[in-house]
């Protein structure tokens, strides 16, 4: 176990530990952005679906996993936010500009939703939002001269300084776009969880009225919250697009929200790492499972016909799983495993058991 | 000067009469306590003035201004802080980031400065962490600092909350039962500590308590309350010799 001598504020500040997990965190996004050379341009592809899903998932977590709102509507925001990129494209906005906007003019949409939706809580705001994304079907459909309805839209590749950048042309660069966005966001929700807003999202998840004796005003503070959300979740769904290519009203259906949801979950509530992680089990579970079905079918000499709903089928249970066995997710399983390590021999089993709080002063509202 | 007033406040829940009715002055740099049976209404006049709850009638002043006229979430700004009777912290957060937010009502950056971390940010949370500090040596909470709250045993817990109500840097501190489920060594430490807080950093103490030990020897003025009703108001000592509080603790003499 290293022991850490603070002897400056700054060290409690800094995102990082100490000298050790700085490098650690720099290496990565270098072995990460040098992808293209150690990948083949079908796993570069995946893997570039993976960071974009994380960057939905980062979008999710700062409103599922820290401001304790649950929403299954995030898919709703994903079409926004693709949408809207897309259309400005289209009306000759430039992709630099674009991109931008399409996230902020998502945020705004989240906040116009949030005024209703936040007044609910638990259960009925999930059942809210997830009307919301059952809805955004329809509404695409029904505004047929600005999304193209059931046809859908089609998008080649983005101008970015006179370059093109497409996913099938150029997969590298898109993926280094990816990884831009997938960055840039990933510092901005580092910045935010050490000041006092990310700390005001927390305080209102874990207890709203002494948040509101600490004088966080729990209606503003659950409001930027979504808008923050809805932001980052359209610019995963910009990016969605562009992956895609072509996409309609059903491409973001109320399943893909539940996805996200599950994502957020598998990887680690309250988290960074928990968004990655967990977009990188959902992102490489259907490759794996049509990898492995195909192993299974020659082991049995059986066929290899697609069940339906297989791959639901193996979310959902891999999710129960994780709620009944390791609700930290998997990002909390690691924390176990390093403090076991850290402590040995003196790891106790009840360490992270989290208590159950039955006198809760919430009763009064 | 008088710091906080309840003029003729009356709350009633139904037919429910919380408070009927009180009316009565904290003044500045002084420890007042309030005292009564279960249900005499003491957590309902803290719930009052955190704007939990409106009343009926009546004023509540605090520092010249009018508190009913500020949001919850406005109270704290005005320099009241409190505590709960059931603990209200942060439970997923570190002891340091449960302080940190009281430190909110100090917050002077916004989203954008704070996304991007600009050196005002810096400078914030720099002087955030200075204060916050002081507090967890003020507590003897070091040992503690970086523990998750989950973690963290009944007495420690109580302890941090009162830390986490003084570093909003508040005039007033509202303490909802302090010693309650506390041993008697960490009762001792809490009376030191109202003490110390009341003395050295200068806050005005307001607290419900029923460890009457507690409330003679730290308490200047105690407040006794039945049925939403002023009994008596007086030191502590002319307090529990008040007729009717005695009255109300252990019935009339047949």
């Amino acid at each position: 176990m290293r022991i850490i001598f603070k002897t400056n504020y700054m060290q409690d500040i800094r995102p990082w530990k100490d000298r050790h997990q700085l490098t650690l965190y720099l290496i990565l996004p270098i072995v990460v952005a040098a992808a293209p050379w150690w990948l083949d341009d079908f796993y570069l592809g995946e893997l570039t679906n993976v960071l974009i899903w994380a960057i939905a998932g980062l979008g999710l977590m700062v409103l599922t996993g820290h401001t304790g709102q649950v929403s299954l509507g995030h898919a709703a925001f994903l079409a926004f936010g693709c949408y809207a990129n897309v259309v400005l494209i289209e009306a000759g906005v430039p992709f630099l500009i674009a991109f931008p906007l399409a996230g902020i003019m998502t945020g705004i949409a989240g906040v116009t939703v949030a005024i209703p939706a936040l007044r609910l809580h638990g259960i009925y705001l999930a059942i809210f939002t997830m009307a919301l994304s059952i809805l955004m079907d329809d509404i695409i459909v029904l505004s047929e001269p600005i999304t193209g309805g059931v046809s859908g839209k089609y998008i080649g590749g983005v101008e970015i300084f006179g370059h093109l950048v497409d996913r099938w042309g150029t997969p590298d660069q898109f993926f280094w776009l990816v990884l831009t966005v997938a960055v840039l966001v990933t510092l901005g929700y580092i910045n935010l969880l050490r000041t006092p807003l990310g700390r005001s999202f927390i305080a209102a998840r874990d207890s709203e009225v002494s948040a509101q004796a600490m004088g966080v005003d729990i209606a503003r503070t659950k409001m930027i919250s979504f808008a923050l959300s809805c932001a980052v979740t359209g610019w995963a769904g910009a990016l969605m697009g562009l992956f895609a290519g072509a996409f309609n009203n059903e491409t973001f259906s109320v399943l893909i929200s539940i996805q996200l949801l599950m994502m957020i979950v598998i990887g680690g509530l309250g988290s960074i790492h928990g968004a990655f992680l967990g977009a990188i089990v959902i992102g490489f579970l259907p490759q794996f499972l049509s990898i492995s079905k195909e192993y299974v079918g020659a082991l049995f000499g059986g066929n290899t016909v697609a069940i339906p709903g297989l791959e639901f089928g193996i979310f959902g249970m891999i999710l129960i799983a994780f709620i009944l066995f390791e609700p930290m997710g998997i990002y909390g399983r690691w924390l176990k495993i390093r403090t076991w390590f850290e402590l040995f021999p003196f790891y106790r089993k009840d360490m992270f058991k989290r208590q159950k709080s039955y006198l809760k002063t919430e009763r009064l509202r | 000067m008088s710091l906080l007033e309840f003029e003729n406040v009356t709350l009633k829940f139904g037919g429910l009469t919380a408070v009927d009715d009180l009316s009565f002055e904290v003044q500045e740099g002084e420890v007042f306590a309030i005292v009564g049976p279960n249900g005499a209404g003491k957590s309902t006049v803290f719930n009052l003035i955190s704007r939990f709850y409106d009343p009926f009638v009546g004023s509540i002043r605090f520092d010249n201004h009018d508190l009913l006229q500020v949001k919850p979430s406005g109270v704290a700004a005005y320099g009241v802080a409190r505590t709960f009777q059931n603990i209200e912290l942060f439970e997923h957060a570190t002891v340091l980031q449960n302080l940190l937010v009281g430190r909110h009502r100090h917050r002077r950056t916004n989203l954008i400065s704070e996304i991007l971390f600009t050196p005002s940010a810096r400078r914030q949370e720099l002087e955030n962490r200075e204060k916050v500090e002081q507090i967890i040596d003020f507590l003897d909470l070091q040992a503690n600092r970086d523990k998750m709250i989950s973690g963290l045993p009944y007495g420690v817990r109580k302890v941090v909350e009162v830390a986490r109500a003084l570093a909003t840097d508040p005039k007033l501190l509202l303490l909802d039962e302090p010693a309650s489920g506390l041993s008697v060594e960490e009762t001792t430490d809490m009376r030191w500590w109202i003490d110390d807080i009341r003395r050295q950093m200068g806050i005005t103490v307001l607290m419900v308590e029923h460890d009457m030990g507690l409330v003679s020897g730290v308490s200047d003025r105690v407040l006794a309350m039945a049925d939403g009703a002023k009994l008596a108001l007086g030191t502590p000592v002319e307090v529990q010799s008040h007729p009717a509080v005695i009255e109300a603790y252990l019935g009339k003499a047949s």
